[in-house]
C-alpha cells in the first residue's frame, strides 16, 4: 500500500513538474518543419509518412530538450520545385531550424541544394532514397537516418542467383532517380555474380503509367524472371494487367512495390504475387518486440492507417526521432545556429524499431537490411515475411568511398550488366 | 505634355518599389518575386485571351521552353549538355525560342477558335511536357536541369533577394506598360476587332491569320520572359515546372485575376500564390487545396470578371457612400437612391 502511495505521489509529482515545465517551457518553444507529398500520386504515402512523424512526436509528449516542439506541415506533389517552395516557406517563413523531408527521391536531391543555402538550418531527410543526395557532392546540413534505395536491396540479388536460381532477368522500373537507385542497388551483385539483364530487356515507364500492354508484350521470353521497381498504383496497375494478360514469369519486387500500400489492395493479382521476393527497410512480419511495440503504437495512434506501418511511415519516425534525440542531447540549444545540434546528429546512433542506425560521414544511415517474402498472413492479408536479415548496409556496400565512386552514378544503363 | 497619370497608379507604383524593405526574403523572393513571374506567364495568356480571344494553355510551354534553353546552352551541374555559353547569347536565344514556339503553335491553332483552340494547345502543352520528360538527349528526362545561375553583372548576383525582386517588378512592369501601349496601337486595335468580329476584319482586306500569328508570337516574348525569371528563381528546370497542372494553374490565375486589363494576372498571381503558401496553415493539411478551390470557385461566381471585376463593383458603391455620408447628408438614410443611380451609371 505505502508502496503504492509513494508511486503514485511520485507520479503525481512528476506530472506535476512536467506541466509547470511544459508552461515554463511554453515561452520557449521550437518549431519543427516536416515536408511530404500530400497531393498527387503518392499522397497516400505521403500520410503515412505524416503518420509516422507524429509517432515520434508523440513518443517524445511534444517537447525534447527542454523545448515545446510546434509541428508545420508542408506539401508538395513529388515535383521538386513543389518540395523546395514547401521547405523554404517552412525555413524563411516559419523561422524552422530543423525541416524533416521530402518523400521522393529526386525532391531529395533539391532539398540537398537549398540545403547548402541555408547553413544555419538542419534538414534531416523524410524517405527520399536517391543515392546522390548523400553520396556525391553531399550538403553539410542535410542528414539522412534513413537508408536509400540501393541499401534497401542488399540480399536480394545474391537471393535470387544462388537460391532462386535466376540467370536472366527483365527489368521494369518508373523512370526516375529512386528505381534507378533500387536497379543499381539490386543489379550490382546480381551481375556481379554472373546474373545478366540485357539494356533492350529494360523497360521504363513514368509515374503514373496507366497502361502496360505494350511493355508486357515487349517482355523477352527468354528471361528467368521480372525485376519490379513500381510504386504505388503503379505497381497494382501492373500487377494486374501482367496477371490478366496471362503472364507466367515469377517476379521479383523492389522495396516499394510489395509493400503495404499494394498489398492492401485487392483483386486476382493478389494471389499471384504470394512469393515474391523483395528487400527493404522493413519487415511486416518481423518477430522482434522493438518491432512489434512499434506496429501497436502504430495500430493504437492511427487506427484508420495501414494494418502494418508502411516504410514510409517508418522512415519519417526513424528520422523525428533522430532530430528529437539530438534536441534532448543539446539540451535545446540552437543558438549558435545549429552548429552543436548538427555535431550531435552527426554521431549519433540510437535503437530503431528495426535495429541500430548510425551514419556514415556523409551523413547516410547505416542500418539493417530485411530480405523478405510474400506470404499469406493467418488473418488472410498478405504480408512480407522475413527470410534474412543483412546487418549493417553501408552506402558504398562495405567498399572504400573511392573505389565505390568508380561504379558511377545510377542511371537506366548502370551496371552495364552485358 | 498632356500625359495623365491616374494616381491610382502612382500609388501602386510607390508600394511595389518599397515593398521589400518592410518584408523579410521569404516575403521579398516567394510572395513577391513569385507573384511576379507567375504573373508575367499569366499575362501572356491574358494578352491573348483578352485582346484576342484566344485561350491558349500552351504558354507555359512556351515559357518551359525557354527555361530549358539556359541550362541547355549556358550552364548546368547535371553533366548533360551545357554548352556554358555566356548570359549574353542564352537569354537572348531562349526568349527567341519562346517566341517562336508560340508562333508555331499560333499557326497551328490560328484557325480554330473557342474550345477547340483550348483542346489543340492543351495538346501541344501534354506534348511538350511529355516530350520532356521521356527525352534524355536533350532534355534530361525527368531529372530536368539544376544548378542554373542568374548573371552576376558587375558583381551584383541577381539571384539574391533584393535584386531578383526588382529584376521581376521591371519585367513584369515593363511589360504591363507595353501592353497597355500596345492594345492601343494600329496592331492591338486589329487584334481587338478580330476577337470582335473576324469576319468583318477580313472583309475590311487584313489578314485575320497573320494577325493572330503575330500576337502568338509577341505572347511568346512576355511568356518566354517569365520562363527565363522562372528558372532563375528555382535554380533548376524540370518536367514538372510545365507540367498540364501548372498550365491550367496560369489559366486560373489569369481568369481569377481578371482578363480585361493587363494588371488582372499580377492580381490573381498575388491571390494564387498567398493561398499556396497558407492555405495549408489555415486548415488541416488534408484539406487545404479545397481551400484553394473554394476561394476560386467564389471569385469567379460572385464576379465573373474576375477581382479586377469585384473592383470595378465596389468603386462605385464605395464612392457612393463617400458621397451619402460626407458630401450629401440630407439623401442618406435611403436605400433605393445608390442602386438607381448605379444603374443609370452602367447604361
Amino acid at each position: 500500500m505505502n508502496e503504492k502511495m509513494k508511486t503514485k505521489t511520485l507520479m503525481l509529482g512528476a506530472s506535476l513538474a512536467a506541466i509547470m515545465g511544459v508552461t515554463s517551457a511554453s515561452a520557449e518553444g521550437v518549431r519543427i518543419g516536416a515536408v511530404a507529398v500530400l497531393e498527387g500520386a503518392f499522397a497516400v504515402l505521403g500520410e503515412d509518412g505524416m503518420r509516422g512523424v507524429n509517432l515520434a512526436l508523440q513518443e517524445f509528449g511534444h517537447t525534447a530538450g527542454g523545448l515545446d516542439i510546434e509541428l508545420i506541415t508542408g506539401s508538395s506533389d513529388a515535383s521538386p520545385d513543389s518540395a523546395v517552395r514547401a521547405t523554404r516557406k517552412i525555413v524563411e517563413q516559419d523561422g524552422a531550424p530543423i525541416v524533416i523531408g521530402p518523400l521522393s527521391g529526386s525532391e531529395g536531391l533539391a532539398i540537398r541544394d537549398y540545403a547548402k543555402t541555408q547553413p544555419n538550418a538542419t534538414f534531416i531527410n523524410g524517405v527520399s532514397a536517391a543515392q546522390d543526395t548523400t553520396l556525391r557532392e553531399p550538403a553539410e546540413n542535410f542528414f539522412r537516418f534513413s537508408t536509400e534505395g540501393a541499401q534497401w536491396m542488399a540480399g536480394l540479388g545474391e537471393y535470387v542467383y544462388e537460391e532462386k536460381g535466376y540467370r536472366n532477368v527483365a527489368i521494369l522500373a518508373e523512370d526516375y532517380s529512386f528505381p534507378y537507385t533500387q536497379v543499381f542497388g539490386f543489379l550490382e551483385p546480381f551481375c556481379r555474380l554472373g546474373g545478366r539483364a540485357p539494356q533492350d530487356a529494360r523497360f521504363y515507364v513514368p509515374i503514373g503509367n496507366k497502361d502496360y500492354s505494350s511493355v508486357i508484350a515487349a517482355l523477352p521470353d527468354d528471361v528467368d524472371a521480372i525485376y519490379v521497381a513500381l510504386g504505388g498504383a503503379d505497381a497494382v496497375n501492373f500487377l494486374t494487367q501482367y496477371e490478366q494478360a496471362g503472364g507466367d514469369l515469377p517476379l521479383i519486387g523492389g522495396s516499394i512495390t510489395v509493400d503495404q500500400t499494394v498489398l492492401g489492395s485487392e483483386g486476382r493479382a493478389r494471389n499471384f504475387v504470394i512469393g515474391t521476393p523483395s528487400a527493404g527497410p522493413v519487415s511486416d512480419t518481423w518477430d522482434d518486440p522493438r518491432w512489434a511495440e512499434f506496429v501497436a503504437a502504430y495500430r493504437d495512434a492511427f487506427p484508420d492507417g495501414f494494418p502494418s506501418p508502411s516504410l514510409f511511415a517508418h522512415g519519417y519516425y526513424v528520422n523525428t526521432k533522430a532530430a528529437l534525440l539530438a534536441l534532448e542531447e543539446v539540451g535545446g540549444d540552437l543558438s549558435d545556429g545549429g552548429v552543436a545540434y548538427r555535431e550531435v546528429l552527426s554521431n549519433l546512433s540510437f535503437e530503431t524499431p528495426t535495429g541500430m542506425v548510425s551514419l556514415d560521414e556523409r551523413r547516410n544511415a547505416v542500418a539493417d537490411i530485411f530480405l523478405t517474402e510474400v506470404i499469406e498472413g493467418p488473418d488472410g492479408n498478405l504480408v512480407n515475411s522475413t527470410i534474412k536479415i543483412t546487418p549493417s548496409v553501408s552506402q558504398t556496400f562495405g567498399l572504400p568511398y573511392e573505389e565505390f565512386l568508380e561504379y558511377g552514378p545510377v542511371s537506366r544503363e548502370n551496371p552495364a550488366c552485358e | 505634355m498632356n500625359v495623365r497619370i491616374h494616381p491610382a497608379w502612382l500609388i501602386a507604383g510607390g508600394v511595389l518599389l518599397l515593398y521589400p524593405f518592410p518584408a523579410n526574403d521569404f516575403f521579398t523572393v516567394q510572395i513577391g518575386a513569385y507573384s511576379l513571374i507567375l504573373g508575367t506567364i499569366a499575362l501572356s495568356l491574358m494578352i491573348l485571351a483578352g485582346y484576342g480571344g484566344m485561350v491558349s494553355l500552351a504558354q507555359l510551354p512556351a515559357a518551359g521552353l525557354a527555361a530549358y534553353m539556359l541550362p541547355i546552352l549556358g550552364s548546368n551541374t547535371q553533366d548533360v549538355l551545357g554548352f556554358g555559353w555566356s548570359h549574353w547569347v542564352t537569354i537572348p536565344a531562349a526568349l527567341f525560342t519562346g517566341m517562336a514556339f508560340s508562333a508555331l503553335v499560333g499557326l497551328i491553332a490560328v484557325r480554330t477558335g473557342g474550345i477547340y483552340m483550348i483542346m489543340i494547345t492543351l495538346a501541344v502543352a501534354v506534348s511538350v511536357f511529355f516530350l520532356t520528360r521521356q527525352n534524355y538527349g536533350i532534355f534530361n528526362g525527368f531529372t530536368g536541369y539544376a544548378g542554373i545561375e542568374a548573371p552576376k553583372p558587375f558583381g551584383l548576383d541577381l539571384r539574391s533577394p533584393l535584386p531578383f525582386y526588382y529584376l521581376c517588378l521591371a519585367v513584369s512592369a515593363g511589360f504591363v506598360l507595353a501592353t497597355i501601349y500596345v492594345a492601343k496601337s494600329p496592331f492591338g486595335l486589329s487584334l481587338q476587332a478580330v476577337r470582335d468580329n473576324p469576319r468583318r476584319v477580313s472583309a475590311l482586306g487584313h489578314s485575320v491569320a497573320a494577325i493572330r500569328v503575330y500576337a502568338f508570337f509577341l505572347a511568346g516574348l512576355v511568356a518566354a520572359a517569365g520562363g527565363v525569371m522562372l528558372v532563375f528563381f528555382n535554380g533548376r528546370i524540370s518536367p514538372g515546372t510545365i507540367g498540364v497542372d501548372v498550365a491550367i494553374d496560369i489559366l486560373v490565375i489569369a481568369v481569377v485575376g481578371g482578363l480585361r486589363h493587363p494588371v488582372g494576372p499580377f492580381l490573381g498571381a498575388l491571390a494564387f500564390v498567398l493561398l499556396e503558401n497558407f492555405a495549408i496553415d489555415l486548415i488541416d493539411r488534408e484539406r487545404f487545396n479545397t481551400v484553394i478551390g473554394t476561394a476560386f470557385l467564389l471569385v469567379v461566381l460572385f464576379s465573373p470578371d474576375g477581382l479586377l471585376g469585384l473592383w470595378d463593383r465596389l468603386k462605385p458603391r464605395i464612392a457612393q457612400s463617400y458621397i451619402q455620408t460626407a458630401g450629401n447628408p440630407r439623401t442618406g438614410g435611403t436605400g433605393n437612391q445608390p442602386n438607381s443611380s448605379r444603374e443609370q451609371s452602367d447604361e
